[in-house]
């Protein structure tokens, strides 16, 4: 590794970091913010609040009836895991062990959704789901939020089921395996770390996914996060503390997921869709 | 496999099993059916569906009238200057933040402490930064507060419900995003090669100019492309924290109102299709200016 000791290297060393830690204590600062004041009982013009309080997430609780937003937010996440991995394991191992003419195009067509952001294609999505009658109900929230996370966990898929030598599977038919029984004794035990991994990834985007749900839900089709958005869009209407308990309660939600994901992958895959080459 | 082993004996040539077997079609190939029946029925046919609802407009009219009425409304046609103005300086200001940070990050050991604090705010979502933003930046908020006890300003400033509000929650949302896009495509160049260019006496400046950068043309490309189209389509924290009726009026503001408020998806549609062409010029012309730069390996050559 090269040290530069120059002067000008360090002085550039320390502006770096500087603004590194700039921008996290403003991140912390604004997540602090929104936890100190769903505590608070007045909080106007002074660096504290008057008095602390718990009252705001019992009045938050019924007010944005968030027991059932939170079913629903639970069963279209489950409804999303559990489809798009069923969808994207089968047609990342066909497209890990097999090479087809097309399969560039078909590949191209998994990335686009991920390419392309949510409101650009999820407009016209909205109007065909509106059309149908699909959008406002349960399975119009889930269909919507499929779209970016079938692909998700092709391509994150792809080159995990590369990495296993076909030969395993060679050796499991010469013993007789059917197909079945290969699925669940050979694949599954050795893919199953990949698919947890791209699972508790398409959960944690889910959650915190606003845009389609947004086009698409209805008043009993809404998740956490589009009921947060039309608490702070009417804000006003009620307490300021009483949506921060709201905003605190859905980050408590996520950040659970978000832990119990960071076990299993490295941070950067959430944001650099396939596995990353190792840093040298 | 399946397909080979239980083909019947060969009599006339090839069957039509293994003949397809043997270019890549069998039983493991049609896997991939549902998967791609799916993205064909919502993401291809609802684009397919947009871009021709678009030329029927509701109101009556020839096939152009959408597009029409959008170009000659300023009300309208102004959201994608709105929209540029603002993504095009937060993309480079995340950028060009990102690629110094990552150079510094790449020397890290543990990365894995800052990696996740940058996390956060992604896996938090733009919601809930518009509304943590909302009371941190605030006349009341803690930011005008401490710059206010250094004495750097007098009065509050203003930085919500206006386009610095967006600007800084693009930042926080966007610059993570750009930065571990860059930081993967930064740890993917050998350092051999800068060891060497070292070796032969360049000072930093050099190896960042000469070596890293035109390596890393092609990827930065990508990033500036990805970042580019997440700020563009921005939409909750431009209507929470910004003026959704004045300056930062986005285009998908316009859109979202045009489909689910005056229930006019054609013109929606329109708009959804303006705001996407818009996109791909943006990343079509930043592709195509990759071209003018260095492309081969990025790796240490071996022998």
């Amino acid at each position: 590794m090269i040290r530069d000791t120059t002067v000008g290297a360090k002085l550039w060393a320390a502006a770096v970091w500087a603004t590194v830690g700039f921008f996290v204590l403003n991140l912390l600062a604004m997540i602090a913010t929104v936890v100190t004041s769903s505590f608070a009982t007045r909080w106007l013009g002074t660096w504290l609040p008057a008095g602390w309080t718990t009252r705001w997430y019992t009045s938050a609780w019924s007010e944005f009836q968030l027991w059932d937003v939170l079913i629903v937010t639970f069963q279209v996440i489950g409804a999303v895991v559990f489809i798009s991995g069923a969808l994207g394991v089968t047609a990342a191992y066909a497209l890990a062990r097999r090479d087809f003419p097309g399969k560039r195009l078909l590949v191209l067509l998994f990335l686009l959704p991920l390419l392309i952001p949510p409101m650009t294609f999820g407009i016209p999505l909205a109007t065909v789901l509106y059309q149908t009658g699909l959008a406002g109900t349960f399975w119009g929230v889930v269909a919507a939020n499929l779209v970016p996370t079938v692909p998700f966990v092709i391509l994150v898929m792809i080159p995990f089921i590369e990495q296993i030598d076909p030969k395993v599977e060679a050796a499991a038919r010469v013993f007789g395996a059917n197909t079945f029984k290969l699925f669940i004794y050979v694949l599954l035990p050795l893919l199953l770390p990949g698919i947890l991994a791209a699972l508790l990834l398409v959960l944690v985007r889910t959650i915190a996914m606003f845009e389609l749900t947004f086009l698409v839900a209805g008043p009993t089709s809404q998740t956490l996060v589009v009921a947060l958005y039309y608490a702070v869009f009417a804000a006003g209407v009620r307490a300021v503390q009483s949506i921060d308990a709201m905003a605190v309660i859905y980050m408590v939600t996520t950040l659970v997921w978000l832990i119990i994901a960071l076990r299993f992958v490295n941070p950067t895959q959430i944001v650099t869709r396939a596995k990353q080459q190792p840093a040298h | 496999m399946d397909a080979v082993a239980h083909a019947p004996p060969v009599e006339h040539g090839p069957s039509l099993r293994q003949r397809l077997a043997a270019r890549g079609f069998d039983a493991v190939t049609l896997l991939v059916v549902p998967a791609a029946i799916f993205s064909l029925l919502l993401f291809v046919y609802p684009f397919a569906f947009g871009f021709v609802l678009s030329f029927e407009p509701k109101a009556g009219g020839d096939w152009l009238a959408n597009y029409r009425r959008f170009f000659s409304d300023a009300f309208l046609y102004d959201t994608i200057a709105n929209t540029l103005w603002l993504a095009i300086p937060v993309t480079l200001v995340n950028l060009l933040l990102a690629i110094p940070i990552a150079f510094r990050v790449r020397l890290m050991r543990n990365q894995r402490l800052l990696t996740t604090l940058l996390v956060l705010p992604i896996t938090l979502g733009t919601v809930l930064v518009a509304e943590g933003l909302l009371n941190y930046l605030g006349p009341q908020g803690w930011f005008n507060r401490t710059l206010m006890t250094f004495g750097l300003i007098s009065q509050p400033l203003k930085l919500v419900h206006n386009y610095w509000g967006v600007f800084a929650s693009l930042v926080i949302t966007g610059f993570p995003f750009t930065f571990l896009l860059t930081l993967s495509y930064v740890t993917g160049i050998d350092p051999a090669l800068e060891q060497a260019a070292a070796t032969l006496g360049a000072s930093a400046w050099q190896r960042f100019r000469h070596v890293y950068l035109p390596l890393l043309m092609p990827g930065l490309a990508i990033t500036f492309c990805l970042s580019f189209v997440q700020a563009f389509s921005v939409f909750p924290s431009a209507v929470l924290l910004g003026e959704p009726a004045g300056s930062t009026r986005v285009i998908s503001i316009a859109a979202a109102q045009a489909a689910f408020e005056e229930y006019d998806y054609s013109m929606g549609s329109a708009i959804a299709m303006i705001m996407g062409f818009v996109q791909l010029g943006i990343v079509v012309a930043v592709l195509a200016s990759r071209g003018l730069f260095y492309r081969g390996p990025a790796s240490g050559a071996k022998g």
